[in-house]
Protein backbone atom coordinates (compact mmCIF):
# COMPACT_ATOMS: atom_id res chain seq x y z
CA UNK A 1 0.00 0.00 0.00
CA UNK A 2 1.50 3.22 -1.62
CA UNK A 3 1.48 6.39 0.79
CA UNK A 4 -0.99 9.09 -0.33
CA UNK A 5 0.43 10.14 -3.40
CA UNK A 6 -1.31 13.74 -3.99
CA UNK A 7 -0.89 14.21 0.06
CA UNK A 8 2.80 13.49 -1.00
CA UNK A 9 2.52 15.80 -4.19
CA UNK A 10 0.71 18.81 -3.05
CA UNK A 11 2.33 18.40 0.78
CA UNK A 12 -1.06 17.87 2.56
CA UNK A 13 -0.11 17.08 6.33
CA UNK A 14 -2.69 15.35 8.68
CA UNK A 15 -4.48 16.47 10.26
CA UNK A 16 -4.44 19.82 8.65
CA UNK A 17 -7.15 21.96 7.15
CA UNK A 18 -6.29 20.96 3.86
CA UNK A 19 -6.73 17.19 4.34
CA UNK A 20 -9.97 18.19 5.89
CA UNK A 21 -10.93 19.79 2.66
CA UNK A 22 -9.76 15.97 0.89
CA UNK A 23 -12.03 13.66 3.38
CA UNK A 24 -15.33 16.19 2.65
CA UNK A 25 -14.71 14.33 -0.83
CA UNK A 26 -13.35 10.61 0.58
CA UNK A 27 -14.35 8.82 -3.28
CA UNK A 28 -13.03 10.99 -4.77
CA UNK A 29 -9.38 11.07 -2.35
CA UNK A 30 -9.60 7.37 -1.92
CA UNK A 31 -10.07 6.77 -6.04
CA UNK A 32 -7.95 9.00 -7.18
CA UNK A 33 -5.23 6.73 -4.98
CA UNK A 34 -6.80 3.79 -6.09
CA UNK A 35 -6.13 4.68 -9.65
CA UNK A 36 -2.45 5.73 -9.20
CA UNK A 37 -2.22 1.85 -7.52
CA UNK A 38 -3.58 0.40 -10.26
CA UNK A 39 -0.99 1.91 -13.21
CA UNK A 40 1.94 1.77 -11.09
CA UNK A 41 1.32 -1.29 -9.08
CA UNK A 42 -0.44 -3.24 -12.13
CA UNK A 43 -1.48 -7.07 -11.06
CA UNK A 44 -0.02 -7.28 -14.81
CA UNK A 45 2.75 -6.56 -16.92
CA UNK A 46 1.75 -8.00 -19.98
CA UNK A 47 0.35 -4.97 -21.69
CA UNK A 48 2.47 -2.39 -20.40
CA UNK A 49 5.42 -2.87 -18.48
CA UNK A 50 6.23 -1.29 -15.33
CA UNK A 51 9.63 0.31 -16.45
CA UNK A 52 7.28 1.87 -20.00
CA UNK A 53 4.51 3.57 -17.39
CA UNK A 54 7.41 4.88 -15.01
CA UNK A 55 9.32 6.26 -18.12
CA UNK A 56 5.98 7.86 -19.82
CA UNK A 57 4.76 8.81 -16.32
CA UNK A 58 8.15 10.81 -15.98
CA UNK A 59 8.01 12.07 -19.18
CA UNK A 60 4.60 13.63 -18.24
CA UNK A 61 5.52 14.80 -14.92
CA UNK A 62 8.59 16.68 -16.77
CA UNK A 63 6.33 18.46 -19.41
CA UNK A 64 4.20 19.77 -16.96
CA UNK A 65 7.10 21.52 -15.05
CA UNK A 66 5.65 20.67 -11.81
CA UNK A 67 8.87 20.27 -9.41
CA UNK A 68 7.36 17.72 -6.93
CA UNK A 69 5.79 15.32 -9.78
CA UNK A 70 9.18 15.50 -11.66
CA UNK A 71 11.33 14.67 -8.96
CA UNK A 72 8.94 11.70 -7.92
CA UNK A 73 8.54 10.13 -11.26
CA UNK A 74 12.06 10.54 -11.49
CA UNK A 75 13.22 8.99 -8.70
CA UNK A 76 10.43 6.18 -9.50
CA UNK A 77 12.34 5.74 -12.76
CA UNK A 78 15.82 6.13 -11.64
CA UNK A 79 15.37 3.50 -9.18
CA UNK A 80 14.13 0.98 -11.73
CA UNK A 81 15.96 2.16 -15.39
CA UNK A 82 19.02 4.17 -14.59
CA UNK A 83 20.12 5.04 -17.82
CA UNK A 84 16.91 5.41 -19.47
CA UNK A 85 16.51 8.19 -16.82
CA UNK A 86 18.99 10.39 -18.62
CA UNK A 87 17.53 9.25 -21.79
CA UNK A 88 13.88 10.61 -20.38
CA UNK A 89 15.61 13.59 -19.16
CA UNK A 90 16.79 14.54 -22.49
CA UNK A 91 13.60 13.78 -24.39
CA UNK A 92 11.73 16.02 -22.00
CA UNK A 93 14.15 18.81 -21.96
CA UNK A 94 13.42 18.75 -26.35
CA UNK A 95 9.59 18.61 -25.61
CA UNK A 96 8.71 20.88 -23.51
CA UNK A 97 6.64 23.97 -24.78
CA UNK A 98 3.20 25.33 -23.61
CA UNK A 99 -0.28 24.21 -24.12
CA UNK A 100 -2.91 23.44 -25.34
CA UNK A 101 -2.72 23.98 -28.83
CA UNK A 102 -3.52 21.93 -31.92
CA UNK A 103 -5.54 22.38 -35.46
CA UNK A 104 -8.88 20.66 -35.16
CA UNK A 105 -10.69 21.37 -38.87
CA UNK A 106 -13.83 21.31 -36.95
CA UNK A 107 -12.98 24.12 -35.08
CA UNK A 108 -11.54 26.38 -37.63
CA UNK A 109 -12.28 29.49 -35.13
CA UNK A 110 -9.70 28.09 -32.49
CA UNK A 111 -6.91 26.66 -33.91
CA UNK A 112 -2.97 27.02 -32.67
CA UNK A 113 0.23 25.89 -34.15
CA UNK A 114 2.83 24.65 -31.60
CA UNK A 115 5.89 21.64 -31.46
CA UNK A 116 5.07 18.49 -33.19
CA UNK A 117 7.13 16.63 -31.21
CA UNK A 118 9.33 13.86 -32.37
CA UNK A 119 11.86 11.21 -30.09
CA UNK A 120 15.36 12.74 -29.98
CA UNK A 121 17.09 9.43 -29.80
CA UNK A 122 14.43 6.52 -30.73
CA UNK A 123 18.08 4.21 -30.47
CA UNK A 124 17.80 4.71 -26.63
CA UNK A 125 13.95 4.36 -25.95
CA UNK A 126 13.54 1.64 -28.17
CA UNK A 127 10.52 1.11 -30.93
CA UNK A 128 7.83 1.00 -28.73
CA UNK A 129 8.35 3.68 -25.84
CA UNK A 130 9.67 6.17 -28.81
CA UNK A 131 5.92 5.57 -30.46
CA UNK A 132 4.43 5.87 -26.38
CA UNK A 133 6.38 9.62 -26.22
CA UNK A 134 4.95 10.78 -29.40
CA UNK A 135 2.03 10.49 -28.50
CA UNK A 136 2.05 11.02 -25.07
CA UNK A 137 3.71 14.59 -26.00
CA UNK A 138 0.54 14.28 -28.03
CA UNK A 139 -1.90 13.86 -25.86
CA UNK A 140 -0.33 16.45 -23.22
CA UNK A 141 -0.25 19.38 -25.20
CA UNK A 142 -2.27 18.62 -28.39
CA UNK A 143 -5.10 16.47 -27.62
CA UNK A 144 -7.36 17.94 -30.19
CA UNK A 145 -4.80 16.53 -32.61
CA UNK A 146 -5.50 13.08 -31.41
CA UNK A 147 -6.19 11.00 -34.55
CA UNK A 148 -7.05 7.29 -36.26
CA UNK A 149 -3.45 7.26 -37.41
CA UNK A 150 -1.70 8.40 -33.94
CA UNK A 151 -3.73 5.42 -32.80
CA UNK A 152 -2.47 3.13 -35.78
CA UNK A 153 1.28 4.06 -35.29
CA UNK A 154 0.87 2.75 -31.65
CA UNK A 155 -0.31 -0.32 -33.17
CA UNK A 156 2.79 -0.51 -35.33
CA UNK A 157 4.98 -0.43 -32.63
CA UNK A 158 3.68 -3.26 -30.71
CA UNK A 159 0.82 -1.42 -28.64
CA UNK A 160 -1.93 -4.18 -28.27
CA UNK A 161 -6.10 -2.45 -28.11
CA UNK A 162 -5.44 -2.98 -24.10
CA UNK A 163 -2.07 -1.67 -23.81
CA UNK A 164 -3.23 1.73 -25.55
CA UNK A 165 -6.34 2.23 -23.17
CA UNK A 166 -3.94 1.74 -20.64
CA UNK A 167 -0.88 3.76 -21.79
CA UNK A 168 -3.95 6.82 -22.19
CA UNK A 169 -5.48 6.18 -19.14
CA UNK A 170 -1.91 6.84 -17.12
CA UNK A 171 -1.10 9.78 -19.47
CA UNK A 172 -4.87 11.14 -18.70
CA UNK A 173 -4.20 10.12 -14.98
CA UNK A 174 -1.54 11.90 -14.38
CA UNK A 175 -3.06 14.94 -16.62
CA UNK A 176 -5.42 15.14 -13.47
CA UNK A 177 -3.53 14.08 -10.17
CA UNK A 178 -0.63 16.96 -11.22
CA UNK A 179 -3.20 19.03 -11.39
CA UNK A 180 -4.98 18.73 -8.58
CA UNK A 181 -1.90 18.53 -6.44
CA UNK A 182 -0.64 21.51 -7.52
CA UNK A 183 -4.53 23.23 -6.81
CA UNK A 184 -3.96 22.00 -3.80
CA UNK A 185 -0.80 23.03 -2.70
CA UNK A 186 -1.60 26.72 -3.78
CA UNK A 187 -4.64 26.68 -1.60
CA UNK A 188 -2.46 25.34 0.69
CA UNK A 189 -0.14 28.07 0.50
CA UNK A 190 -3.20 31.04 0.04
CA UNK A 191 -4.31 29.66 3.40
CA UNK A 192 -6.76 27.34 4.08
CA UNK A 193 -9.56 27.91 7.37
CA UNK A 194 -8.92 25.30 9.44
CA UNK B 1 -18.96 16.80 -37.38
CA UNK B 2 -18.51 20.22 -36.76
CA UNK B 3 -18.33 23.03 -34.15
CA UNK B 4 -19.04 23.24 -30.58
CA UNK B 5 -23.17 22.29 -29.58
CA UNK B 6 -25.33 21.74 -27.33
CA UNK B 7 -27.17 18.95 -29.00
CA UNK B 8 -26.62 15.45 -28.25
CA UNK B 9 -24.02 13.74 -29.96
CA UNK B 10 -23.17 10.19 -30.19
CA UNK B 11 -19.29 8.52 -29.76
CA UNK B 12 -17.33 5.90 -32.17
CA UNK B 13 -14.30 4.48 -31.02
CA UNK B 14 -11.30 4.00 -33.08
CA UNK B 15 -10.52 0.55 -31.11
CA UNK B 16 -12.53 -2.44 -30.61
CA UNK B 17 -14.52 -2.26 -26.94
CA UNK B 18 -15.45 -5.44 -25.35
CA UNK B 19 -18.11 -6.96 -26.83
CA UNK B 20 -21.09 -8.21 -24.35
CA UNK B 21 -19.95 -11.56 -24.64
CA UNK B 22 -16.47 -10.49 -23.12
CA UNK B 23 -17.82 -9.29 -20.34
CA UNK B 24 -16.85 -10.80 -17.03
CA UNK B 25 -17.95 -10.11 -13.23
CA UNK B 26 -14.97 -7.98 -13.10
CA UNK B 27 -15.94 -5.67 -15.95
CA UNK B 28 -19.41 -5.39 -14.97
CA UNK B 29 -17.74 -4.29 -11.35
CA UNK B 30 -15.45 -1.96 -12.98
CA UNK B 31 -18.28 -0.15 -14.92
CA UNK B 32 -19.80 0.87 -11.99
CA UNK B 33 -23.28 1.74 -13.22
CA UNK B 34 -24.86 -1.30 -15.14
CA UNK B 35 -25.64 1.49 -17.86
CA UNK B 36 -22.50 2.21 -18.95
CA UNK B 37 -22.37 -1.38 -20.42
CA UNK B 38 -24.10 0.39 -23.26
CA UNK B 39 -21.43 2.78 -23.84
CA UNK B 40 -18.73 2.29 -26.43
CA UNK B 41 -16.69 4.52 -25.00
CA UNK B 42 -17.20 2.91 -21.47
CA UNK B 43 -16.37 -0.91 -22.81
CA UNK B 44 -13.21 0.61 -24.45
CA UNK B 45 -12.35 1.66 -21.18
CA UNK B 46 -13.02 -1.55 -19.25
CA UNK B 47 -10.24 -3.51 -20.87
CA UNK B 48 -8.46 -2.10 -18.05
CA UNK B 49 -11.05 -2.69 -15.53
CA UNK B 50 -9.31 -1.39 -12.61
CA UNK B 51 -8.26 2.12 -13.89
CA UNK B 52 -12.06 2.44 -15.23
CA UNK B 53 -13.76 1.45 -11.75
CA UNK B 54 -11.00 3.54 -9.94
CA UNK B 55 -12.19 6.24 -11.99
CA UNK B 56 -15.60 6.60 -12.48
CA UNK B 57 -15.80 6.31 -8.24
CA UNK B 58 -13.59 9.42 -8.69
CA UNK B 59 -15.53 10.98 -11.33
CA UNK B 60 -18.80 10.10 -9.02
CA UNK B 61 -17.69 11.92 -5.74
CA UNK B 62 -16.15 15.25 -7.79
CA UNK B 63 -19.29 15.65 -9.43
CA UNK B 64 -22.63 14.20 -7.57
CA UNK B 65 -21.69 14.26 -3.89
CA UNK B 66 -23.64 16.79 -2.59
CA UNK B 67 -22.04 17.87 1.58
CA UNK B 68 -21.64 21.73 0.71
CA UNK B 69 -19.00 23.40 -1.49
CA UNK B 70 -19.42 23.99 -4.99
CA UNK B 71 -23.24 23.59 -6.40
CA UNK B 72 -23.45 20.80 -9.37
CA UNK B 73 -24.17 23.73 -11.86
CA UNK B 74 -20.63 25.19 -11.23
CA UNK B 75 -18.84 21.59 -11.14
CA UNK B 76 -20.33 21.19 -15.01
CA UNK B 77 -19.46 24.73 -15.67
CA UNK B 78 -15.89 23.82 -14.66
CA UNK B 79 -16.30 20.40 -16.62
CA UNK B 80 -17.56 22.69 -19.86
CA UNK B 81 -15.19 25.62 -19.79
CA UNK B 82 -12.19 23.07 -19.26
CA UNK B 83 -13.33 20.88 -22.77
CA UNK B 84 -13.96 23.60 -24.33
CA UNK B 85 -10.35 24.82 -23.85
CA UNK B 86 -9.21 21.43 -24.59
CA UNK B 87 -11.37 21.04 -27.93
CA UNK B 88 -13.31 18.22 -26.98
CA UNK B 89 -16.72 18.69 -28.72
CA UNK B 90 -18.16 15.81 -27.46
CA UNK B 91 -17.37 16.54 -23.53
CA UNK B 92 -18.40 20.28 -23.89
CA UNK B 93 -21.70 19.18 -25.31
CA UNK B 94 -22.58 16.71 -22.67
CA UNK B 95 -21.42 19.36 -19.28
CA UNK B 96 -22.81 22.36 -20.89
CA UNK B 97 -26.13 20.36 -20.94
CA UNK B 98 -25.84 19.69 -17.46
CA UNK B 99 -24.41 23.65 -16.18
CA UNK B 100 -27.61 24.71 -18.77
CA UNK B 101 -30.18 22.25 -16.57
CA UNK B 102 -28.46 22.83 -13.42
CA UNK B 103 -28.17 26.57 -13.49
CA UNK B 104 -31.11 27.08 -15.98
CA UNK B 105 -28.98 29.68 -18.02
CA UNK B 106 -28.51 28.36 -21.30
CA UNK B 107 -27.70 31.48 -22.69
CA UNK B 108 -24.79 32.04 -21.02
CA UNK B 109 -23.43 28.01 -21.57
CA UNK B 110 -24.29 28.85 -25.27
CA UNK B 111 -22.26 32.21 -25.11
CA UNK B 112 -19.31 29.97 -23.89
CA UNK B 113 -19.18 27.44 -25.99
CA UNK B 114 -20.07 29.89 -29.33
CA UNK B 115 -17.48 32.31 -28.59
CA UNK B 116 -15.52 30.52 -25.73
CA UNK B 117 -14.11 30.96 -22.66
CA UNK B 118 -13.38 34.62 -22.58
CA UNK B 119 -16.88 35.44 -23.89
CA UNK B 120 -18.76 37.63 -21.44
CA UNK B 121 -19.88 36.09 -18.06
CA UNK B 122 -21.07 37.50 -15.10
CA UNK B 123 -18.47 37.81 -11.65
CA UNK B 124 -18.99 34.30 -10.62
CA UNK B 125 -18.72 32.23 -13.76
CA UNK B 126 -16.56 34.26 -14.93
CA UNK B 127 -13.83 33.31 -11.46
CA UNK B 128 -14.81 29.34 -12.06
CA UNK B 129 -13.67 29.87 -16.24
CA UNK B 130 -11.02 31.65 -15.62
CA UNK B 131 -9.66 29.69 -12.98
CA UNK B 132 -10.42 25.99 -15.33
CA UNK B 133 -8.42 27.79 -18.03
CA UNK B 134 -5.70 27.91 -15.83
CA UNK B 135 -5.83 24.76 -14.81
CA UNK B 136 -5.76 23.60 -18.22
CA UNK B 137 -3.16 24.91 -19.05
CA UNK B 138 0.21 23.02 -19.53
CA UNK B 139 2.65 23.83 -17.20
CA UNK B 140 -0.47 24.82 -15.22
CA UNK B 141 -1.40 28.58 -14.75
CA UNK B 142 -3.63 28.62 -11.56
CA UNK B 143 -1.90 31.23 -9.17
CA UNK B 144 -2.92 33.17 -6.03
CA UNK B 145 -4.77 36.01 -8.04
CA UNK B 146 -7.72 33.07 -9.51
CA UNK B 147 -7.67 31.75 -6.00
CA UNK B 148 -7.93 35.31 -4.66
CA UNK B 149 -11.08 35.70 -7.53
CA UNK B 150 -13.16 32.94 -6.63
CA UNK B 151 -12.84 34.00 -3.08
CA UNK B 152 -14.04 37.54 -3.38
CA UNK B 153 -17.18 35.84 -5.82
CA UNK B 154 -18.38 34.42 -2.79
CA UNK B 155 -16.46 31.03 -3.03
CA UNK B 156 -15.39 28.94 0.40
CA UNK B 157 -12.38 26.71 0.22
CA UNK B 158 -14.44 23.76 -0.50
CA UNK B 159 -15.67 24.87 -3.25
CA UNK B 160 -12.10 26.19 -4.85
CA UNK B 161 -11.28 23.04 -3.81
CA UNK B 162 -14.13 21.63 -5.57
CA UNK B 163 -13.31 23.65 -9.14
CA UNK B 164 -9.88 22.19 -8.92
CA UNK B 165 -11.39 19.08 -9.12
CA UNK B 166 -13.49 19.30 -11.67
CA UNK B 167 -11.72 21.44 -13.98
CA UNK B 168 -8.73 18.69 -13.26
CA UNK B 169 -10.87 15.73 -14.00
CA UNK B 170 -11.90 17.18 -17.38
CA UNK B 171 -8.25 17.35 -18.14
CA UNK B 172 -8.55 13.50 -17.51
CA UNK B 173 -11.85 13.08 -19.45
CA UNK B 174 -10.96 15.25 -22.62
CA UNK B 175 -7.99 13.40 -23.36
CA UNK B 176 -9.37 9.92 -23.23
CA UNK B 177 -12.33 11.38 -25.51
CA UNK B 178 -10.41 13.15 -27.80
CA UNK B 179 -7.84 10.17 -28.60
CA UNK B 180 -9.69 7.11 -28.47
CA UNK B 181 -12.44 7.81 -30.60
CA UNK B 182 -14.66 10.85 -31.91
CA UNK B 183 -18.08 12.73 -31.94
CA UNK B 184 -20.87 11.60 -34.22
CA UNK B 185 -24.01 12.57 -35.05
CA UNK B 186 -26.15 10.83 -32.54
CA UNK B 187 -28.29 8.61 -34.63
CA UNK B 188 -25.24 7.20 -36.67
Amino acid sequence: MTADVIDHLAGVAPGSPLDGLRRRRPAAREHAQCSFDALFAPGSETEVTLVERDAVAAFVAGLHRDDPAVRFYAERLAELAPRLADTVRAETAAGLTTGPYGIDPALPADGAEGLRYRVRNPGALGVRLTAAFEHTHLLVFRPREASREALGALVKAGWSTTGIVTLSQLVAFLSFQIRVAAGLRLLGRTGVAA
Amino acid sequence: MSGFTLERLGWAPWLAPLSAEELTDEHHEALVDRARAASPYFLLLARDPHVLQARTHTDNDIFHNTDGGLPRAERELAATATSRRNGCVFCASVHARFAAHYAKRPDDVRRLLDEGVHAPQDGRWRAIIDASVAVAATPGELGAAHVEALRAAGLDDLAISDVIHAAAFFNWANRLMLSLGEPVKEDQ
